[in-house]
């Protein structure tokens, strides 16, 4: 084994892949790229490409884990470990005072409530529904034949429209109705990040929160789902900059520990 | 390191499987060509709920039938989804139990895995598991032009009172009344004192099989009481249910003296909330044993013996009332959190897992109220398994998979 110990997590979600790799405690990178339809080849590529511009030799990893929805596809990994316990590491890696990570990846969404060592005590997730979910958020970007990056601040200024609906498709159908009776972009907006923020704050308070919260995953990057959730959950919540790979972050990690 | 993959798990393995399992397959195919065949050696077929009291009909000489076991039949065959598609084609709408559309399907096509059950000659439906059975059995008596008789259990929020017990033990004797117009004949009660004596040591004996799982490392699991809980629902009060769990009871033991455990290398134990799904028990069963994770108990299959206290077996009859009415889904959650934790001290359970099934609605309303109190009375971890028993459209392997992999890290961490 080389030392001092070099780890590397892996997480495949069901739109990015993500890498990060350690040494001894300190990030030396990360990486993100579009999972696409092979989750193994997207976990060697998205590791290779860390690697390669970090400058390190693939032999010089002493430890992967892989997590997400293709944990299990990364054949390399020495261990598959699921991103509930990975999201609760990487979060208090970041910040050891967090209790409750919300996480919002592209097709679930989570609520993990952490003890004061950061071990997980008890997490709940969405179920065969994407309501809630990043894929929510691209499905009416389309809708609204916007860059999703967009909206986040865009919807900032704007007063939420009611969609009552929680299904994908038929709210889909609800923000064609609003575009239609000539509501503007910004309130549409407004309205779908607090529909996505009642979602997460029910499964929130189904665990019970404990502050403070910190949110990760890819739409954390989004503003404006960021303020309806704390609007929601009447508490602030803390965004760091590792969010979207914070499950490869705990993966890596925990590889240290192994 | 646990084996992820669940290839090196051998609960299949010739010395972990249980031996009384072909004595039990035996048993059960006698029983459903006697039921096919009734008609041709002059015997009267009724079908009743999981829950209602067969023993009156076992006196009766009437051959009973389980719609709901055929039910869980059709899951464990896999055959769920297209009776269910089928039902719902006539009409029914997807929300409704997949046991009765299983079942309302297999009468109109004689499909399923016995090609349909025998024809009733009447009915008997007891509320004591859900409201649905109500309007299934009318459905299924429309369909036949059958009688239906109907045994009205009211809900026990506390304690039965005097005159709730009353109640229903008027219709006990209501239901003697019918089943001698059905049969043309009077109730011989020497019998029936007889069947509720042989009764009373069947569910005895199940209880004591059930047992068995407070040894560590356990013989049994809950995924192999599902199958053996077969003959205490369909044949309670007969001498061949007692000799069958008898035998099973005598194995158990002889596993128990061999260390013979039905996870090698048991770590964790773990209780099961809610009917299984039964087209997925292997694929979960292997899930949690490359966890070396034990799903020692169940409410579900603890269910019928769970009401023994409550029953006397010289006055079975007077007994009923309240032996019927207190079955586990016909309780309070306050009942029902007492139960877990006598089930949870019981068996040395280290977690919960709970199958919040979308067919059986009043075994899965309030699951997450029961989920809270567990964690916080009882302070062990929970799980919520979101799926059907029978409709295999509910089952999502990836998100079930992540779900049962991360609890299991909570566990263990």
């Amino acid at each position: 084994m080389s030392d001092p110990k070099i780890t590397a997590g892996i997480d495949i979600g069901s739109i990015t892949a993500k890498a990060v790799v350690m040494r001894d405690g300190n990030i030396l990178g990360t990486r993100v790229r579009f999972t696409g339809y092979n989750a193994k080849k997207a976990g060697q590529d998205v590791l290779d490409g860390l690697l390669s511009e970090i400058g390190l030799m693939p032999n010089e990893v002493a430890t992967v884990v892989s997590t997400g929805y293709g944990r299990n596809a990364v054949d390399f990994a020495d261990k598959a470990i699921t991103e509930i316990t990975c999201h609760g590491a990487g979060a208090w890696f970041i910040n050891p005072e967090i209790r409750f990570v919300i996480d919002v990846g592209g097709q679930d969404s989570k609520v993990i409530r952490l003890d004061n060592n950061g071990k997980v005590v008890d997490f709940a997730m969405n179920d065969k529904c994407a309501a809630g979910t990043g894929r929510f958020l691209e499905v009416m970007a389309r809708a609204l034949e916007m860059d999703l990056e967009a909206f986040g601040d865009l919807s900032l200024a704007g007063t939420p429209a009611k969609i009552s609906s929680i299904c994908t498709v038929f709210a889909e159908s609800e923000v064609v109705s609003l575009i239609a009776k000539g509501e503007t972009r910004e309130n549409i907006i407004a309205g779908i990040h607090e529909s996505v923020a009642s979602r997460i704050s029910a499964m929130a308070r189904r665990i019970g929160i404990v502050l403070p919260i910190m949110m990760t995953g890819g739409v954390a990057k989004n503003k404006g789902i960021l303020q309806a959730m704390e609007k929601k959950l009447g508490a602030p919540i803390v965004v760091s900059g590792y969010a979207q790979v914070n499950g490869a972050l705990g993966a890596a990690i925990l590889a240290g520990r192994m | 390191m646990s084996d992820v993959n669940g290839k090196n798990i051998d609960s299949g393995k010739d010395n972990h499987r249980i031996k009384s399992v072909s004595r039990m397959k035996e048993i059960l195919t006698g029983y459903y060509i006697d039921a096919k065949t009734a008609r041709e050696n002059g015997k009267k077929v009724a079908w009743i709920t999981s829950g209602g009291p067969v023993e009156p009909l076992i006196a009766m000489d009437v051959i009973p039938v389980y719609p709901e076991n055929h039910g869980a039949m059709v899951g464990a065959s896999k055959m769920g989804v297209d009776l269910c598609q089928k039902a719902e084609e006539m009409g029914y709408s997807s929300d409704l139990c997949s046991y009765a559309r299983a079942d309302i399907a297999c009468a109109v096509t004689q499909g399923g895995p016995i090609g349909g059950l025998p024809e009733p000659d009447f009915l008997v439906c007891c509320n004591n598991i859900c409201g649905t059975v109500l309007k299934w059995y009318e459905v299924v008596a429309r369909h036949y032009h059958v009688p239906l008789f109907i045994l009205d259990t009211p809900f026990i929020h506390r304690e039965m009172k005097k005159e709730a017990q009353q109640y229903v033990m008027d219709q006990i004797y209501e239901y003697i009344e019918f089943l001698e117009k059905q049969c043309g004949r009077k109730m011989d009660y020497d019998r029936m004192n007889e069947v509720g004596v042989l009764a009373v040591e069947g569910l005895r004996l199940w209880q004591a099989v059930l047992d068995t799982a407070t040894h560590k490392p356990s013989p049994i699991s809950a995924f192999d009481a599902f199958f053996h809980l077969g003959l205490i629902v369909t044949l309670r009060g007969t001498q061949v249910t007692v000799d069958y769990y008898k035998g099973l009871l005598d194995e158990m033991n002889e596993r128990i003296s061999n260390n013979i455990a039905m996870v090698p290398g048991e770590k964790y134990r773990l209780l099961w909330d809610n009917l299984p799904i039964w087209y997925r028990t292997r694929w979960l069963s292997d899930k949690f044993a490359s966890h070396n994770a034990c799903l020692v108990a169940d409410t579900y299959t603890s269910a019928w013996s769970g009401v023994l206290p409550l029953i006397d077996e010289n006055r079975f009859l007077e007994t009923m009332s309240l032996s019927y009415s207190n079955v586990y889904i016909n309780i309070s959650h306050d009942m029902m959190i007492n139960k877990l934790r006598e089930m949870i001290e019981k068996y040395d359970a280290d977690g919960l897992v709970m199958h919040s099934n979308r067919s059986c609605k009043p075994y899965s309303l309030g699951q997450y109220d029961l989920q809270k109190m567990v964690m916080d009375q009882l302070k062990i971890p929970t799980l919520i398994i979101e799926a059907d028993m029978v409709d295999e459209r509910h089952f999502a392997e990836s998100q079930i998979e992540t779900r049962i992999d991360a609890f299991m890290e909570t566990l263990k961490s």
